[in-house]
């Protein structure tokens, strides 16, 4: 509750603030209760998808005819259709779901209209299903990161639509007026995508441009996703649960809002490949952009390590906060290697590497979908009243996903280096730097194997958690509809 | 910040620039290209719309995600000039002489050039049989386009014929993935462009250029361990059929021995879409010299230049601007 208690009370001259009293904890969870239930669950079995898919991917590594003779599962088709659930079947519908809920807490206000945004997130995962369908059915935009064909990106903005018009009436409802860091953040966030989606539907889809432009704006689509959406929403979640579960104030709001300016104003700018066949301006522009957003992360950094006051021992307090410090030891990580791409010497190796999946990986994943796990494990009991059915499972679910991090990204990254600094040598032949990179990519199938053993124990626990209490809530119904009526009642 | 509408604002402005930046400025500065002159006498619009089957073959290649391990975009690090004789002249030992100045330099200014194979190592025995092998051969590398003009000024003077050529050079061009970097006039006619981020398999910007045979592909699409030795593509057999033979032998049927032969009375041939495919990747060629990025095209040599043709090499040699090579 710190996060709440430290904002100073409303003031006098606000009527709104003064007119509603603040609306308890529990009767705000409750309201949240089902389209939580529904983003989340559905979440976690995109989660079981997209790791079926990925390994599936990494296994076509250690035998190339490995399922060969199905057009779906060719490798071309299975890797976007095992990155596309992750990104739109997992991340953004957890962080629809954690953005929503810190809102309503935050606003002190219950969610307004549930069952309108169960209904879209509903509406999200049809499109999201028949988007990873068309991907496997060969219907692929190939454009990388917004693969998924037209049809099903109308149903997905439709339903992201619905979700997020009453994630902004529950923002104008707040009864706590002064709005916290995290508030910010989600606010900027529900916008943004709408925006980028349409933009790179719009152009890229349904009235494509000419030539080279698709390219420049396939890449900033894909850049606004995975670095702002994924950034604004994360981070939100990271100073909104950090101060709270370690029960003390958030280091520093300007510091905070510092990070949110740089994170809208160069963050947006980046994604532009160093050599791409495009006039030069745009990749130096987008190089600068990326470099200055080095201040960010150091505001990042600085931010959590004083609120910590230097205590990093604190994030193994509780499952929830593992992962959120795993997420911000990550996201640093990875805000760093996309700055250090930016630099010419070190972008010319890197590029067309392993390297690139490494680092975006590490971002969508090591930080946002673990910061979202932090979140969800710290929700859900929440929302039912109950404890995850396996508290074990829930440390075996950090310690598989934290090593299956780690064995995806390093091998990765270190075999990408590798590949690069060769490919910039004429002499070796191309097939002996394809056979150079086979090593690491074998070992960051065993990360697959942990991520997608993680995933299981995530979808098991929820489901667990969900399904005890809606058996609780039928028997308990049955038995009041069964019960013997007083015979009193009946008389009367 | 604590107002709904100011943090709205922040994320318009925010977003409206990058907006501009990255979506509506590349619209109007490459979304608006129109098909160029490629330099050169011979000079031919650039692009042309891919023929209708390679066009088709596009869609296969996005639709089985070939994008995601090749990329289809190569870059060079700079320009070189290398000094070419397309006629040896009749004052043979004064052009010999002169090569051999150019190649030894002064004290204070030392040589700009680097003997090409036919000369290396310089000497007037070399230079004489440099003169004496085919022409148009280039004989000389420089990074310097002053010392360059100055060369061809010197060997012109000697009653040889000489001029300098434009190559573009960098490690994937000499890798064989193309002869200049690619630019964003060579994909002014497909949809959706796939430029690719990834080299799981090699660049495939200039493949029609290397590899122009379509059974080639065919059988590199069917079973490419057969073609590539180590190559880690998967096979692709779903875009075959593997069928009983009617009356004859289809023309089209693959060539297979060994363990991937079909059993007796069977045959694999291709399917539309593998055809489309060989024909959209023999149909990948960004090679065209422009404006935006020059290089001289050479004839092969043939077994007698005639005039007509080194002259025609001349004039593409003076077509294109004097580019300031990076060094």
């Amino acid at each position: 509750m710190s996060v709440t208690s430290s904002t100073p009370p409303p003031s006098a001259a606000d009527p709104v603030g003064t007119a509603l009293s603040p609306i308890p904890p529990a009767q705000i969870d409750a309201s949240c209760r089902l389209p939580l239930v529904v983003l989340f669950l559905s979440g976690a079995v995109w989660l079981v998808i997209a790791s079926a898919f990925g390994l599936l991917a990494s296994i076509k590594f250690h035998a190339p005819g490995f399922l060969a003779d199905s057009a779906w599962l060719t490798y071309g088709r299975v890797r976007p259709a095992g990155l596309n659930s992750l990104l739109y079947g997992f991340c953004v519908q957890a962080g629809l779901g954690v953005g929503l809920w810190i809102l309503a807490r935050l606003g002190r206000t219950t969610l307004a209209k549930p069952g309108l945004v169960a209904f879209g997130a509903a509406c999200w995962n049809l499109g999201v299903t028949a988007g990873v369908l068309g991907i496997l059915a060969g219907g692929s935009t190939g454009f990388e990161n917004l693969e998924m064909p037209r049809y099903a990106a109308r149903v997905m903005l439709l339903g992201y639509l619905m979700v997020v018009l009453w994630g902004v009436v529950t923002f104008h409802r707040r009864r706590e007026r002064p709005a916290y860091v995290s508030q910010w953040f989600l606010f900027a966030a529900l916008f943004w995508f709408p925006w980028i989606y349409s933009t790179a539907n719009l152009l890229l889809l349904a009235f494509p441009v000419r030539g080279m432009a698709q390219a420049v704006i396939a890449w900033w689509y894909s850049d606004n996703l995975l670095v702002v959406w994924l950034g604004l929403v994360g981070l939100a979640t990271v100073f909104y649960f950090l101060p709270k579960l370690t029960r003390r104030e958030l280091y520093s709001r300007y510091l905070a809002l510092l990070t949110f300016w740089m994170l809208i104003l160069f963050g947006s700018w980046g994604g532009i490949p160093m050599s791409a066949p495009v006039p030069a301006w745009m990749p130096v522009l987008s190089a600068v952009a990326t470099v200055l957003t080095v201040i960010l992360v150091i505001a990042v950094a600085l931010n959590v390590h004083l609120t910590l006051e230097g205590r990093c021992s604190e994030f193994l307090a509780t499952p929830s906060l593992r992962f959120i410090g795993f997420a911000v030891l990550a996201f640093i990580v990875a805000a760093l290697m996309r700055i250090m791409n930016a630099v010419p010497e070190i972008g010319r190796v890197t590029e067309f590497t392993w390297f690139t999946p490494a680092r975006e990986f590490l971002n969508s994943y090591g930080f946002f979908a673990m910061a979202m796990f932090g979140a969800v494990y710290y929700i859900a009991p929440q929302l039912f009243g109950q404890r995850f059915p396996s508290a074990g499972l829930v440390r075996a679910h950090f310690w598989a996903a934290a090593a299956g991090v780690l064995l995806y990204v390093v091998p990765l990254g270190i075999g990408g280096i590798v590949q690069g600094l060769k490919l910039r040598q004429a002499g070796i032949a191309f097939t002996d730097i394809a056979q150079g990179t086979l090593p690491f990519l074998r070992v960051s199938t065993l990360g697959d194997v942990l991520i997608a053993l993680g995933h299981l124990m995530f979808l098991a626990n929820l489901a667990g958690l969900v399904v005890r209490f809606y058996r609780a809530l039928a028997v308990s119904a049955w038995a009041a509809a069964t019960a013997e009526v007083p015979i009193a009642e009946v008389n009367a | 910040m604590n107002y709904g509408p100011l943090i709205f604002l922040a994320t318009f402005f925010a977003l409206s620039g990058s907006w501009c930046g990255f979506v509506l400025t590349p619209q109007l500065q490459i979304g608006r290209l129109q098909q160029t002159n490629t330099l050169g006498t011979a000079s031919t619009t650039y692009p042309v719309a891919r023929p209708g089957l390679a066009g088709q073959g596009l869609q296969v290649y996005r639709a089985n995600g070939c994008a995601c391990c090749h990329s289809q975009q190569v870059g060079q690090t700079g320009t070189i000039l290398e000094i070419s004789l397309t006629d040896a002249g009749t004052n043979q030992s004064s052009t010999i002489a002169a090569l051999l100045d150019l190649l030894k330099g002064t004290d204070d200014h030392p040589t700009a050039f680097v003997p090409l194979p036919p000369l290396e190592p310089a000497g007037s025995n070399a230079a004489a049989a440099a003169l004496q092998s085919k022409l148009p051969k280039a004989l000389l590398r420089t990074s310097d386009p002053a010392a360059a003009k100055a060369a061809v000024k010197t060997l012109n003077a000697t009653s040889a014929k000489a001029e300098f050529w434009v190559v573009p050079v960098g490690p994937d061009l000499s890798r064989g993935w193309g002869k200049r970097r690619t630019v964003a006039e060579d994909y002014l006619f497909d949809f959706p462009v796939m430029p690719g981020s990834q080299r799981v398999g090699p660049d495939l910007a200039n493949v029609g250029l290397r590899l122009p045979d379509t059974k080639w592909h065919l059988l590199h699409l069917y079973a490419p361990q057969l073609v590539v030795k180590g190559s880690t593509m998967p096979p692709y057999p779903f875009l075959f059929e593997k069928r009983k033979i009617e009356r004859r032998p289809s023309p089209e049927a693959l060539v297979l021995t060994g363990h991937l032969a079909p059993p007796a009375g069977y045959e694999v041939v291709p399917t539309p879409g593998a055809v489309a495919l060989a024909a959209y990747l023999t149909s990948l060629r960004a090679d065209a010299p422009l404006f935006v990025a020059p290089l001289t095209v050479a004839s092969a040599p043939t077994a007698a230049t005639t005039n007509s043709q080194a002259s025609s090499l001349a004039a593409s040699t003076n077509a294109v601007p004097a580019q300031t090579p990076a060094k």
